[in-house]
């Protein structure tokens, strides 16, 4: 309780203690979340994600600072930058090498970066970077840049996380059947092709292109729990989101402030057609079945002895039962 | 609830670009099950506290190769004072006389690793630190 005190007045340590207790889900961090809860709900969460070596940390870098120091006439806003790495499977251990690129943002007490390791979760971020950035939120960061591990074509939990997504490609990655591919392209609200001074740029955003102009004009849809939610970038009135393509080149700033703009118009676009309130929706349901899951199955062992456990499992092994036998058994509710 | 990490930063302070040993080092820790941050080169010592900071790290590891250690150490230990760090376990690595070595455990380093250092040596002393069991 103190701790979400201190970190709602503003106290630095306080809020970095606060993220390794939520990081580490001990009973203090889920008291701060508890306190912050109402706090939150206020900051704009960018994901940024593209395969490992495309520049994430680059333009997470050029993005806060702009944010820093935007155009006359714009407030700065202050940023909190959220930075996965993978953890070794084998060791547990993990090098978070993120914040080499992020030096231009030293000793701006506007910007706070938080490296966390993905301990396990095979979804490009860690289970607990939900909690982290809500601990942000509460905290009063206007923007959080959340990068993800670097990704292969499927890690999407960013999506449901976030409320505008950048996939940053890079030329020389892949032909056009990998841009029109299920996954990672999907998710998209913008497209950045960072390293836009290579060469390969012109066909990589061809590809690109070529991917959005198949794209059937429809309003996409997530499957969540047996209902179809219309997902977030439509409208009420049906106004689609057309992912625009931005090039930029992180080492030098180039083409930021055209990202930036098409990042605001996308915030725009989701408070104006009511899409802001459905990503809070989804990501909150989803967070809450997360967490009745695991509640359910800690309460459920509670009252089932273990013995009887045990032996349902040798049952199985000797196949005197099959898995879905052992779960009516053991689970009465599914047999009602 | 998770086991408790330990997160160690490992940084270069001063203006040499020679970072073998830092990587090194980092890879090693990263191997014992840590979670270590890496700040690149060219780090002041101001940079070093903050990141420190934000990341809520139990230990600080400096590789210094100029020499310039007696005044880098010293400056980073004040400002972990300064922003209430002291709790922050710090060592050192890289290229330090042996008859400076006493002078930096006295300040509160809590191990110099040079050259030919085996890595279970600092690995060891680290989790001691952090932890505070043998």
């Amino acid at each position: 309780m103190e701790l979400a005190q201190a970190v709602l007045a503003g106290e630095r340590l306080a809020l970095s203690r606060t993220l390794t207790q939520v990081e580490n889900d001990t009973p203090e961090g889920r008291s701060a979340l508890n306190a912050l809860f109402p706090h939150a709900g206020h900051a704009h969460l960018v994901g940024v994600t593209g395969a490992p070596g495309t520049g994430k940390s680059s333009l997470v870098n050029q993005l806060a600072r702009y944010y820093r120091q935007p155009p006359a006439g714009e407030k700065p806003k202050r940023v909190a930058v959220v930075a996965v790495d993978p953890t070794s499977p084998f060791s547990g251990g993990a090098l978070l090498g993120d914040r080499i690129r992020m030096r231009d943002l030293a000793g701006d007490p506007g910007v706070f970066i938080r490296s966390m390791a993905s301990r396990g979760s095979l979804g490009g971020i860690a289970s607990a970077t939900a909690g982290v950035v809500q601990v942000f939120d509460a905290a009063g960061f206007d923007i959080i840049l959340i990068e993800t591990v670097g990704v292969g074509q499927a890690e999407v939990d960013i999506a449901s996380l976030a409320h505008t997504t950048l996939v940053v490609e890079a030329p020389g990655l892949g032909d056009d059947i990998q841009a029109i591919k299920a996954g990672i392209l999907e998710i998209a609200d913008v497209l950045v092709v960072n390293k836009a001074d290579h060469p390969g740029v012109d066909s990589t955003e061809r590809a690109l292109r070529s991917m959005l102009e198949l794209a059937h004009p429809v309003a996409h849809t997530i499957v969540h729990h047996g209902r179809l939610e219309i997902s977030a970038s439509t409208a009420t009135d049906g106004t689609l989101w057309i992912p625009p393509i931005q090039r930029t080149i992180a080492t030098d700033g180039q083409g930021i402030e055209e990202l930036a703009d098409a990042i605001a118009r996308h915030r725009t676009h989701l408070l104006d057609g009511g899409g802001w309130q459905r990503i809070e929706r989804i990501r909150l349901q989803s967070e809450l079945d997360i967490l009745l899951q695991e509640a359910l199955i800690t309460c459920w062992r509670s009252k089932v002895p273990e013995d009887i456990y045990l032996e349902t499992i040798d049952q199985l092994i000797e196949r005197r039962i099959s898995p879905h036998q052992a779960v009516e058994k053991l689970v009465p509710c599914n047999n009602q | 609830m998770s086991e408790r990490k330990i997160r160690v930063l490992v940084a270069k302070p001063g203006l040499d670009g020679h970072d073998r040993g830092a990587k090194v080092v980092a890879r090693a820790l990263r191997d014992a099950g840590m979670e270590v941050i890496y700040t690149g080169l060219r780090q002041t010592p101001e940079m070093i506290a903050e990141a420190a900071l934000q990341e809520d790290v139990d230990a600080v590891g400096l590789s210094i190769l100029s020499g310039a250690h007696m005044a880098l150490v010293p400056r980073v230990l004040e400002l972990f004072k300064a922003n209430k760090l002291e709790q922050v376990k710090l060592f050192v690595g890289g290229i330090i006389p042996d008859e400076d070595v006493p002078r930096l455990l006295e300040m509160g380093v809590i191990g110099v690793y040079g050259p030919g250092t085996v890595s279970d040596t600092y690995v060891k002393e680290i989790q001691q630190a952090v932890l505070g069991t043998a």
